[in-house]
């Protein structure tokens, strides 16, 4: 179970043919992806790990029916891979390059209103669902399976989380890591909305950051309605405003997207927040705890 | 990316858009050359530091006649400014913008961004120019108009009269309004901006729509389009660790206190500071070594961190996620090893301490446990290891 991917899922690797590309392709092959096709234009009929690569996503779609796909390729180009996963009806594309530009993401969402197909990213380490498959470059043996789903904007506190919940004996469903950048496909709340309708998913720990107001938003959401518990963690507290920390989106701007604003908007609604990173798996505990499903969450 | 009043200035007229006469001045001779040849009545003295707040902080003077051009010039280059924007230590003015006085009857806020929620960019109009406007914001919210751009379509001309009207400007210059704002907009979109501010926006007396100051901001993974953007970037206006750091391609932010940190990954770096911090520590940095990180590289960010003596400690915190352990500790050994023979010292000079997890985990603790690095050492936990190092900072500093 979980969320966006299992094993079955047919996978599209865009920019196959990469160094890095390659280098994960065999790291979600032996995870256990079912990944069927690489596209790279003027590349077809070659192979990479024993994947058949193709030129167009519309052909590695025809050939092997492929509904998901997971980009790789420089930034310049992402925003147009995107588009052409789009374009193909895939359920589900996520682009894990880092750097592309804002206007590019700007038309992107702007290409895909009405369209089907669900974008996570860009620079995010892309999606796991434990012990299935995984599109992108979280490791796998961080993960242990359970009933907790995982969301954040950071990829280094994704493993950070899961790896104190494993630790705890607190296993995960899916681990969705929605990306550092202002202007992307899924955030919390579309993410927090697959979570609340998926039976296995017992509780869900969210980690966000300074920049922007998608926490707050989540936080009013979430009070409204969210049928499971939420634990949250916010990192930047000591940013100072007007900085760039790391990811694109985390800039305290106007007095608008602090730590402070966020935690305070996430405690409003009864979510508990973790004081420190080194605190989230206890803070899961004993929210779970509290809300009588730990036994049940104790899968590992 | 930012860049300079002035060259936010030059930049725009190539797309048309309406701003005073002037030219930028490094010595006080060409402040007075180039007020000469405006010839205006009356000559704007403005200092070009990268931050707002310059008016308030006496950085932007009216001279009557050259004598007080040279006068302002003389007073302004070369002082430090210190504005809400700066933080207190200030920016050093070392460019001036003169520019020929405007005749204002009113003026306007406007500016561009890109809207996270809705992913459009989102045109912010105002009648309450020269104020913040996060103060009109919380003040007036009614007087705070705004426009989703469609980016399929652009600003539609109707949008540019509705805001306009909005604003309340005369009769007589609602359409030079309108055109300023579609000039504006294709500015943000043919650069790539993440902002345009412009605070004013004045109408002149003579019923003239002009962009009296002008605020650009680019974002850094659209530059790869503009090298002419590139071209303006001052290095000066930056931190020269910040500098240093961007030239090696490191991520790291001063933080101005004296326990340092080399982490990978943003979001734990950020997560990094605020531990510190919570155990009482002052961070000195944020700083991410990204994800795959050559022993040269982490060699050059304990440079940086030990620079000017600024860290007395080093907390390094690595989940090694795609990149292992047993690299990140050999890291740390040559690393040492480079510091060492360029200060001819044994080991680091300062307490690291260092926490690994992840990847390869028992291969990297092994290494630097069997061949020790003189004052570094292994943290069980990060909870431990942030402790640790604030503790030995603070003992560094008793003696």
């Amino acid at each position: 179970m979980g969320v966006l991917i299992n094993k079955d899922t047919k996978v599209i690797v865009q920019g196959i043919t990469g160094k890095t590309a390659a280098f994960h392709t065999k790291q979600m092959l032996e995870y256990g992806t079912n990944i069927v096709a690489g596209v790279t234009p003027g590349k077809a009929g070659q192979t990479v790990e024993g994947v058949p690569v193709f030129d167009t996503v519309e052909d590695a779609v025809k050939a092997t029916g492929a509904t998901a796909s997971v980009i790789f390729v420089p930034a310049r180009f992402a925003a147009d891979s995107i588009m052409e996963g789009v374009e193909a009806e895939l359920d589900l594309v996520v682009c894990i390059t880092e750097h592309v530009p804002v206007q590019d993401m700007i038309k992107v969402r702007r290409y895909m209103e009405g369209k089907k197909t669900r974008l996570i990213g860009p620079n995010c380490p892309g999606i796991l669902t434990v012990d299935e498959a995984k599109m992108g470059i979280i490791p796998g043996y961080i993960h242990k399976k359970g009933h907790v789903g995982v969301i954040s904007r950071s990829g280094t506190l994704t493993y950070e989380a899961t790896f104190q919940l494993s630790n705890a004996g607190i296993g995960q469903t899916t681990a969705i890591g929605i990306g550092g950048d202002p202007i992307k496909g899924t955030d919390f709340i579309d993410a927090l909305k697959l979570f609340n309708e998926d039976d296995e998913t017992k509780a869900i720990m969210m980690i966000g950051e300074i920049g922007g107001t998608a926490e707050e938003e989540a936080a009013q959401w979430i009070k409204e309605n969210m049928k499971k518990p939420v634990i949250a963690f916010i990192s930047g507290v000591q940013a100072p405003p007007g900085k760039r920390m790391g990811h694109a989106g985390a800039i305290i701007a106007g007095g608008k997207g602090t730590a402070a604003d966020k935690i305070k908007a996430l405690n409003a609604v009864g979510i508990p927040v973790a004081e420190t990173v080194a605190t989230m798996g206890e803070t899961v505990v004993k929210k779970l705890k509290e809300a009588g499903i730990y036994d049940e969450c104790h899968t590992c | 990316m930012n860049i300079h009043e002035y060259q936010s200035k030059e930049v725009l007229r190539q797309f048309g858009v309406n701003v005073p006469n002037g030219k930028p001045a490094f010595t006080v001779d060409e402040a007075v050359a180039a007020a000469k040849e405006l010839g205006s009545k009356v000559t704007v003295v403005k200092a070009q530091i990268h931050a707002g707040g310059r008016g308030k902080a006496g950085g932007v003077k009216i001279a009557k006649n050259l004598d007080e051009v040279k006068a302002y010039a003389t007073e302004l280059l070369g002082k430090i400014l210190v504005t809400h924007q700066t933080g207190p230590d200030g920016k050093k003015v070392n460019r001036l913008l003169i520019e020929e006085g405007s005749n204002i009857a009113k003026e306007y806020y406007l500016s561009f961004v890109n809207d996270r929620s809705t992913a459009k960019i989102v045109m912010i109009g105002s009648e309450e120019g020269g104020m913040e406007i996060e103060k009109v914001a919380a003040e007036s919210p009614e007087k705070i108009i705004k426009e989703y751009i469609d980016p399929a379509i652009g600003l539609a001309p109707f949008q540019a009269t509705r805001m306009a009207y909005k604003m309340h400007f005369k009769p007589e210059a609602i359409k030079k309004a309108s055109a300023t704002m579609i000039k504006l907009y294709n500015a943000f979109i043919g650069k790539d901006c993440s902002q345009v501010e412009i605070n004013p926006l004045v109408v002149t007396a003579e019923d003239d729509v002009i962009c009296l100051d002008a605020k650009l901001n680019f974002d850094d993974s659209g530059l790869f389009r503009h090298p002419d953007i590139v071209e303006l970037r001052d290095e000066t206006e930056e931190d020269p660790k910040e500098l240093w750091a961007s030239n090696e391609g490191l991520n790291y932010v001063n933080l101005g206190g004296d326990v340092a940190c080399m982490v990978n990954g943003a979001g734990l770096a950020m997560a990094t500071v605020d531990i510190l911090k919570y155990y009482g520590g002052e961070p000195a940095n944020f700083l991410d070594v990204g994800g795959s990180s050559t022993p040269e590289k982490i060699a050059t960010a304990f440079e940086i961190m030990l620079d000017g003596g600024q860290a007395k400690g080093i907390f390094v915190n690595i989940f090694g996620g795609i990149n292992k352990c047993d690299v990140i500790a050999e890291g740390i050994q040559k690393a040492a090893q480079i510091i060492a023979e360029k200060t001819g010292q044994d080991g680091i000079p300062v307490p690291v301490v260092v926490r690994l997890e992840g990847t390869n985990v028992e291969r990297g603790r092994q290494i630097l446990t069997e061949k020790p690095v003189k004052n570094v050492f292994m943290a069980p936990t990060m909870e431990g290891g942030a402790q640790d190092i604030v503790k030995r900072v603070e003992e560094a500093k008793k003696n």
